[in-house]
C-alpha cells in the first residue's frame, strides 16, 4: 500500500466521521429544541423524521408520473415541504396532546410512545407496509472525486451543507431573534414570562412545531442515505436521545459538541474494531462521561 | 404522613386478597390451559410492573432499563435449562456433543467457563437473585452517587439496555444471539412443556407474584418506603435532613431488579425460551406503560394494568389485525391524558366509594381529597423537572 | 376468531365468467368477505365455473359482474372433481384437527406489524393467493380452505404465543408462516410438542431438520456454493470481502462461504464484517473494504440496514463499474426500498426472480398482480411462500388424510411441476430440490438472470463446512 493510498484513506475516513457528525447533529437538532427547551420527551421523533422521508417519496412519485423533466430539481422543494408538513403535524399534536402534559414530562414519554405506535401503523396502512424509495436526482448519486483515489459521497456533502444551514438557522433563531428570547424566557420561567406579556401557549406551540419540522427536514435528507419505511424512524431514536442528553439538554453548543465527539469515536472505533464492539464502547464511554458530568457536556446555569 | 398511613392502611389489604383470588381461583377455573399459560406469561411481566411501582411510582426513579433485569433473570434460568437439554445423547449429531446447539453452530468446542456452574439448579437460583442485584448495585451507586436523576437516569438506563442487547446479539456463540436460547425441555427431568407442569408453574408464578406484591406493600409501609416517597417529592430536603439519598435509591433499584429477575426466570420456565427482544428498549418502555395503566402508585393496580394491556394486545391483534396498533397507541394516550392515576385511580374515584356504600361504611370524603392531593403531588414532582 | 380472507374483502355472489387461454384455465372464485364467522375463504365452489375457452395467448378476463375477486390459476390445472363425500371426515382426520365436511382450516403466521412486516407482507400475499387458487380448483379432498391469520408482530415470543394458539386453540391442519430464523426457532418447540405442521418460506442457514417443518426456501449451501463457483469462474474472483448483519443466518452463511472460498476455490477472504442489526452508518466499513480492494464483496445485510448499506456504497463511488458485488439478501422486495439505481449491475443469488421466463412464472406473476395490484413485486421468498400450500395440498391428497403424521410420511417425493421457479421436489430431509440462479440488477428493480444451475440437492448439514 502506497503512502498516497494511506493519505486518501485518512481523507475519506475523516470525511466519514464528519459526515456521521452532521447526520447525528441533524437528527438531534429538532429533539434538542423539543427536549432541551420544553422538556418534552418525544418518543415519536423518529416518526416525524419518517413523515419528512415520505414527503420526499410522494414528491418523487408525483414527479415520476406527471413531470419526469423535473427529476433533477424536485428534491429541493420536497425537503422544504417536508419541513412544513412535519411542523404542521407537530403543531396539531401539540394542541391535542402535548399541551396537556407540560407539567408531567415523564408522561410525555408514554403518550408520545403511543403516538409513535399509531403513526407507524398509519404509514403501514395508508402508504405502504413495505419499504419505499424515492428516486434521487443524479447530482445526489455517486461520489465526487477531488483526486482519482479519493471518493467523497455527494449525499454526504448535501447532508453536511443542509446541517450547517439548519444549525445556523436555529442558532440565529434561538439566540438572536425576539422569538428565541421568548422561547428561552418561557423555558426559564414560565410564570414570569407570561407576566411580562409573552403568550407562552403560542410560544410552546411554535417551538414544538419547529422541532418537529426540523425532524421532518432531517428525515427528508436521510432518504439519501437510509431507508424509508414504517419503522425507519425507530432506527434513529436512541442515538438521537443520546446525542441530546450527552450534550446537555438545553444547550445548542453542547449538542454540536456531543454529536461531534460521538461521531468521531464511533467512526474511528468502527474502522479498527468490529461494529458491535464500536457501538458498545461508544455507549459505555458516553455513560461514564455522563456519570462524571451528570448534566451533560455543556450546561446552561439556571436556577431551578 | 396521614395520607401515607391511609394509603397503606389495613383496609387496603382487600385489594391483595382480591388479586390473589383472581389469580389463583378465578383464572384457573375460567380459562383452559392454553389461555392460562398465556396469562401466566403476562403475570411474569407484572413482576416488572410491581417493581416499577416501588421504583418509579413511589421513588420517582424512572428506569427504562428494567428489561435488562428481566432479561438477566430469564437468561440465567435459560442457561440452566439449556445445559440440561443439551446432554451428550440428545446432541450426538453435533460435532461437539454435550454443548448447547448454538455453540456448536458457532464452532465453539467446549463449554465456556461462565456456563459451567449452571449445571447446578441451586447455583442458578442464587445467581438469579444475586446477579441482577449486583448489576443494579453497580449502576445505582455509579448513577445516584453522582446525583444523576430524572430524565437523565431514564435515558442512561436505556443506553444500558441497548449495550446489553448489542452484546447478547453480537456474542451469539455464547448467548444464542438474536434467536435467544430456545428449545428448553426439562428441569431436573421434569418436563416443563406438558399441561400439568404448566398448571404447577402457573401457580408457582402466581404465588411468587403475590409474594412480591405483599413484600412491596410492606416495604412501602416501612420508614424506608416513606423516605422513598419523601425523596420523590423533595429530594434536596431529604438530603438536608441528613439522609444519604443515594443509598436509599440504590437499595430500591436493587430490590426492583431482583423482582424483575424473578419474573424473567418464571417467563423462561413457562414459555420455554428466552430471547434478547426482552432486553432491548422497546419492552422496557412497554413495561413502564403497564405500570402507568395500572396506576403508578398502586401495587395491585400495576398487576391489573399489566393484565389489561396484555389482554387488550392479544384481543386487538386477534380481532382487528389491521387496527390493533392504533388501538394500543390510543389506549396509551388515553390513559396518560384522561386517567393519569390509571386503573387504581379509577377505582379510588368510582369503585371504592360504591364498595364502601355497599358495606355500609361512611363514604369517606377524604378520598376525593386524597386523590386531589396525590394528583397535586404528582404535578409538583413533574414540575420539578420542567 | 378472526377469519381473514383476502383483505380486499370482495365477495362474489353467483357465477363469474372468465376467459381462459388455451394453456391457462381460469376460474372464478369468490373470496368471501368481511363477515367474521363466514364459512370459508372461498364461497360457493359451484361459482367457479369456466364458461368459455379461447386460444388467446395471454389470459384475459372478460368484464363480469363487477362484484368481486377472481383469481387466475396456475397453468394446466383442472378443477378437481373430488367430492368431500368421497372422503368422510372421520376417516381422513383422526387427530382432532379443524376439518369438517366442507372445510379445513389453516393458519397464516407472519409479522404484519413491526420491523419485519416490510419483508413478510409478500409472503402473506403469496400464501393467500395459493389458497384462493386451491379453493377455486375445488379445495383439498373436496374441502375449502379457511384461513386464520395471526400477527407475529416481529417479536419472537409473540410468534411462539400465536403458534400455540393456532395449534392448541384453533386446531389448524397446517401453518404457513415465519420468516426470520429467530421466529422459526421460537415456534419450533411448539410445533414439535403439539405435532403441528409448518411450511417455512425463507432461505435460511440450514443446520436444522424437523419432522414438523417443511422448508420451501433454500438452505445455505443451495444459495451460496453455486454462486461463489460462478463468480470465481466467470469473473476470475480470488479475493472476497464478506459482510453481513450480525445474526445467525449471515454468520452461518459467511462461515460456509469462507470454507468454500478457502478450501475449494483456493481464494482468500480479505475481510469479514458483521454490522449490528439496524445499523444505519456504513461509512467506516466501506472505507475498510476500499482499503482491501477485494475482487468480490459478498454481502448478506438485511432489513433497514440493507438500504443504508447500498445507498452509502453507491455514494462512496462503489458501483458495478468498478466493483463486483454478490449478495444473498436482495430480492425484488428489497430493491423497492433500496432503489434500483443503487444496485444496477450488482449480482444477487436466489432461486427465483420475478423476471424468470417460463409459462409457470408468467401465469403466477399475472395471478399475483391481479390479486394484489399491478405494482406488486415478487421476490424469492414470496415465491417460496406460494409453494407451501401447494406442497401441503399434494401431500394431503397423496396421503388421503389431514393427519400430520400421514402428511409428513407422504411428503418426500412430492413434485410441483407448475412451480413458478420451474420445478421443485420435496427431499426426504424436508427441504426442496431447487436451482440456484444469479440475477444481475437492473435500474427498474428487476433482475436479468445471467446464470442458472441444475437442480441442487438440499443439504442442511453440509459435511466439511461445519
Amino acid at each position: 500500500m502506497s503512502l498516497n493510498d494511506i493519505g486518501s484513506m485518512v481523507a475519506m475516513q475523516g470525511f466519514s466521521g464528519l459526515s456521521l457528525f452532521t447526520v447525528l447533529l441533524l437528527m438531534a437538532l429538532g429533539l434538542a429544541i423539543i427536549f432541551g427547551q420544553m422538556g418534552v420527551i418525544n418518543m415519536a421523533h423518529g416518526e416525524f423524521m419518517a413523515i419528512g422521508a415520505y414527503v420526499v417519496y410522494l414528491f418523487s412519485q408525483l414527479t415520476q408520473n406527471y413531470a419526469p423533466g423535473l427529476r433533477e430539481i424536485y428534491f429541493v422543494p420536497a425537503v422544504i415541504v417536508a419541513f412544513f408538513v412535519a411542523a404542521a403535524v407537530g403543531y396539531v399534536v401539540e394542541v391535542l396532546l402535548i399541551r396537556r402534559l407540560y407539567k408531567r414530562p415523564l408522561d410525555t414519554l408514554l403518550a408520545t410512545w403511543g403516538l409513535s405506535l399509531a403513526m407507524q401503523q398509519f404509514f403501514r396502512s395508508f402508504i405502504n407496509p413495505k419499504e419505499v424509495s424515492a428516486e434521487l436526482p443524479e447530482w445526489l448519486l455517486g461520489a465526487f472525486n477531488p483526486t482519482p483515489s479519493i471518493q467523497v459521497p455527494r449525499n454526504g456533502i448535501f447532508v453536511m451543507g443542509l446541517t450547517i444551514l439548519v444549525t445556523a438557522g436555529v442558532y440565529f433563531l434561538m439566540l438572536k431573534s425576539r422569538w428565541g428570547i421568548r422561547i428561552r424566557a418561557t423555558t426559564q420561567n414560565r410564570i414570569m414570562s407570561s407576566a411580562v406579556g409573552i403568550n407562552t401557549d403560542r410560544v410552546d406551540r411554535f417551538t414544538f412545531a419547529l422541532g418537529c419540522g426540523i425532524a421532518g427536514l432531517a428525515g427528508a435528507a436521510f432518504t439519501t442515505i437510509g431507508s424509508t419505511g414504517p419503522t425507519s424512524g425507530s432506527l434513529y431514536i436512541v442515538d438521537t436521545f443520546l446525542v441530546v442528553v450527552f450534550g446537555g439538554a438545553a444547550n445548542l453548543i453542547g449538542t454540536i459538541a456531543s454529536a461531534f465527539s460521538i461521531a468521531q469515536a464511533q467512526s474511528l472505533l468502527e474502522f479498527f474494531l468490529t461494529s458491535a464492539m464500536a457501538k458498545v464502547l461508544t455507549l459505555l464511554t458516553i455513560i461514564i462521561i455522563l456519570m462524571i458530568r451528570p448534566q451533560g457536556l455543556f450546561t446552561t446555569k439556571v436556577r431551578t | 404522613m396521614n395520607l401515607l398511613t391511609k394509603k397503606l392502611g389495613k383496609s387496603d389489604w382487600i385489594g391483595v386478597v382480591l388479586l390473589a383470588a383472581v389469580i389463583l381461583v378465578l383464572f384457573p377455573s375460567v380459562f383452559g390451559i392454553f389461555r392460562l399459560n398465556l396469562i401466566g406469561k403476562y403475570l411474569t411481566y407484572a413482576f416488572v410492573a410491581v417493581s416499577l411501582v416501588l421504583l418509579w411510582g413511589n421513588g420517582g426513579i424512572l428506569s427504562l432499563g428494567q428489561g435488562v433485569f428481566f432479561g438477566l433473570g430469564g437468561y440465567l434460568m435459560a442457561m440452566f435449562l439449556k445445559l440440561e437439554a443439551s446432554d451428550p445423547v440428545t446432541t450426538k449429531i453435533q460435532s461437539t456433543p454435550g454443548i448447547p446447539d448454538f455453540m456448536d453452530w458457532n464452532q465453539i468446542t467446549s463449554l465456556p467457563l461462565f456456563w459451567r456452574p449452571f449445571h447446578s439448579l441451586t447455583f442458578t437460583v442464587i445467581a438469579i437473585l444475586i446477579v441482577p442485584a449486583a448489576f443494579a448495585f453497580i449502576i445505582g451507586v455509579a448513577m445516584f452517587k453522582r446525583r444523576v436523576g430524572g430524565v437523565y437516569f431514564a435515558i442512561i438506563t436505556q443506553a444500558v439496555a441497548l449495550i446489553l442487547s448489542v452484546l447478547i446479539v453480537g456474542q451469539q456463540g455464547l448467548t444464542g444471539g438474536i434467536n435467544g436460547i430456545t428449545d428448553l425441555k426439562t428441569m431436573h427431568g421434569w418436563d416443563i412443556r406438558n399441561d400439568s407442569a404448566k398448571y404447577i408453574l402457573y401457580y408457582v408464578n402466581g404465588v411468587l407474584l403475590i409474594g412480591c406484591v405483599v413484600f412491596t406493600r410492606w416495604v412501602l409501609s416501612t420508614k424506608f418506603g416513606m423516605l422513598l416517597l419523601a425523596l420523590r417529592e423533595k429530594e434536596d430536603r431529604v438530603r438536608f435532613s441528613g439522609y444519604d439519598v443515594a443509598n436509599f435509591k440504590t437499595l430500591a433499584f436493587c430490590m426492583s431488579a431482583v423482582m424483575c429477575a424473578i419474573g424473567g426466570a418464571m417467563f423462561t420456565l413457562q414459555v420455554g425460551f428466552m430471547s434478547p427482544s426482552f432486553v432491548g428498549i422497546t419492552p422496557s418502555i412497554e413495561m413502564v406503560i403497564y405500570t402507568a395503566v395500572g396506576g403508578r402508585m398502586s401495587v395491585v393496580g400495576a398487576v391489573f394494568g399489566t393484565l389489561l394491556v396484555n389482554f387488550a394486545k392479544t384481543f386487538f391483534s386477534e380481532e382487528y389485525p389491521d387496527l390493533w396498533l392504533f388501538l394500543m397507541g390510543g389506549l396509551f394516550i388515553a390513559v396518560v391524558l384522561l386517567f393519569p392515576d390509571g386503573l387504581a385511580g379509577l377505582y379510588e374515584r368510582y369503585g371504592k366509594p360504591r364498595l364502601q356504600k355497599l358495606t355500609k361504611r361512611d363514604p369517606p370524603k377524604s378520598k376525593t381529597e386524597e386523590s386531589t392531593v396525590a394528583v397535586a403531588a404528582a404535578l409538583e414532582s413533574g414540575g420539578k423537572h420542567g | 376468531m378472526q377469519l381473514v380472507s383476502s383483505h380486499r374483502n370482495r365477495a362474489v355472489r353467483g357465477a363469474l365468467s372468465l376467459v381462459a387461454s388455451g394453456a391457462l384455465l381460469c376460474a372464478a372464485v369468490s373470496i368471501s368477505g368481511c363477515n367474521k364467522s363466514s364459512s370459508a375463504a372461498s364461497g360457493d365452489p359451484a361459482a367457479a365455473k369456466t364458461t368459455e375457452k379461447t386460444a388467446a395467448a395471454a389470459p384475459t378476463e372478460r368484464s363480469t359482474e363487477a362484484t368481486g375477486a377472481t383469481v387466475l390459476l396456475p397453468p394446466g390445472m383442472e378443477k378437481s372433481t373430488t367430492k368431500a363425500s368421497d372422503f368422510p371426515t372421520a376417516k381422513i382426520m383422526t387427530t382432532g384437527l379443524k376439518v369438517d365436511d366442507d372445510s379445513v382450516t389453516v393458519g397464516i403466521l407472519h409479522s404484519t406489524t413491526g420491523t419485519m412486516a416490510i419483508s413478510e407482507t409478500g409472503s402473506v400475499q403469496a400464501e393467500k393467493l395459493a389458497i384462493a387458487q386451491i379453493n377455486a380448483l375445488g379445495g383439498i379432498l373436496g374441502r375449502q380452505i379457511k384461513i386464520i391469520q395471526e400477527d407475529g408482530a416481529s417479536d419472537w415470543p409473540t410468534f411462539a404465543e400465536k403458534a400455540r394458539k393456532l395449534l392448541v386453540n384453533d386446531k389448524v391442519a397446517a401453518v404457513m408462516g415465519c420468516w426470520t430464523s429467530a421466529s422459526r426457532k421460537a415456534v419450533l418447540p411448539v410445533f414439535e410438542k403439539e405435532n403441528g405442521l409448518l411450511y417455512y418460506p425463507t432461505f435460511y442457514e440450514g443446520l436444522e431438520q424437523s419432522k414438523n417443518v417443511f422448508y420451501t426456501g433454500q438452505e445455505a449451501t443451495q444459495q451460496i456454493l453455486a454462486s461463489l463457483d460462478w463468480v470465481n469462474k466467470e469473473k476470475g474472483a480470488k479475493s472476497f470481502y464478506l459482510i453481513g448483519s450480525d445474526y445467525i443466518w449471515p454468520r452461518t452463511s459467511m462461515k460456509i462461504a469462507r470454507k468454500h472460498i478457502e478450501n475449494v476455490l483456493h481464494g482468500t477472504v480479505v475481510g469479514e464484517e458483521f454490522a449490528p442489526l439496524g445499523n444505519t452508518q456504513f461509512g467506516s466499513i466501506i472505507n475498510k473494504i476500499k482499503l482491501k480492494k477485494p475482487d468480490v464483496i459478498f454481502a448478506a445485510v438485511v432489513g433497514g440496514s440493507n438500504v443504508a448499506w447500498f445507498k452509502q456504497l453507491n455514494a462512496a463511488g462503489v458501483t458495478a463499474a468498478n466493483q463486483t458485488l454478490l449478495t444473498i439478501s436482495v430480492t425484488e422486495d428489497e430493491v423497492l426500498g433500496i432503489g434500483g439505481e443503487n444496485l444496477v449491475g450488482f449480482f444477487s443469488s436466489m432461486k427465483y426472480f420475478q423476471s424468470l421466463d417460463n409459462p409457470n412464472n408468467k401465469a403466477f406473476v399475472e395471478a399475483f398482480k391481479k390479486m394484489w395490484g399491478e405494482k406488486s413485486v415478487i421476490g424469492d421468498v414470496t415465491q417460496a411462500a406460494y409453494l407451501g400450500p401447494w406442497i401441503w395440498k399434494a401431500a394431503v391428497e397423496k396421503a388421503g388424510s389431514f393427519d400430520v403424521d400421514k402428511v409428513v410420511a407422504a411428503s418426500p417425493g412430492i413434485e410441483i411441476k407448475f412451480a413458478p421457479e420451474g420445478y421443485v421436489k420435496v427431499h426426504e430431509n424436508h427441504h426442496l430440490w431447487s436451482k440456484a440462479r444469479i440475477g444481475k440488477a437492473k435500474a427498474d428493480g428487476q433482475f436479468e438472470v445471467v446464470h442458472e444451475t441444475d437442480l441442487i440437492e438440499p443439504n442442511p448439514f453440509p459435511k466439511g463446512y461445519q
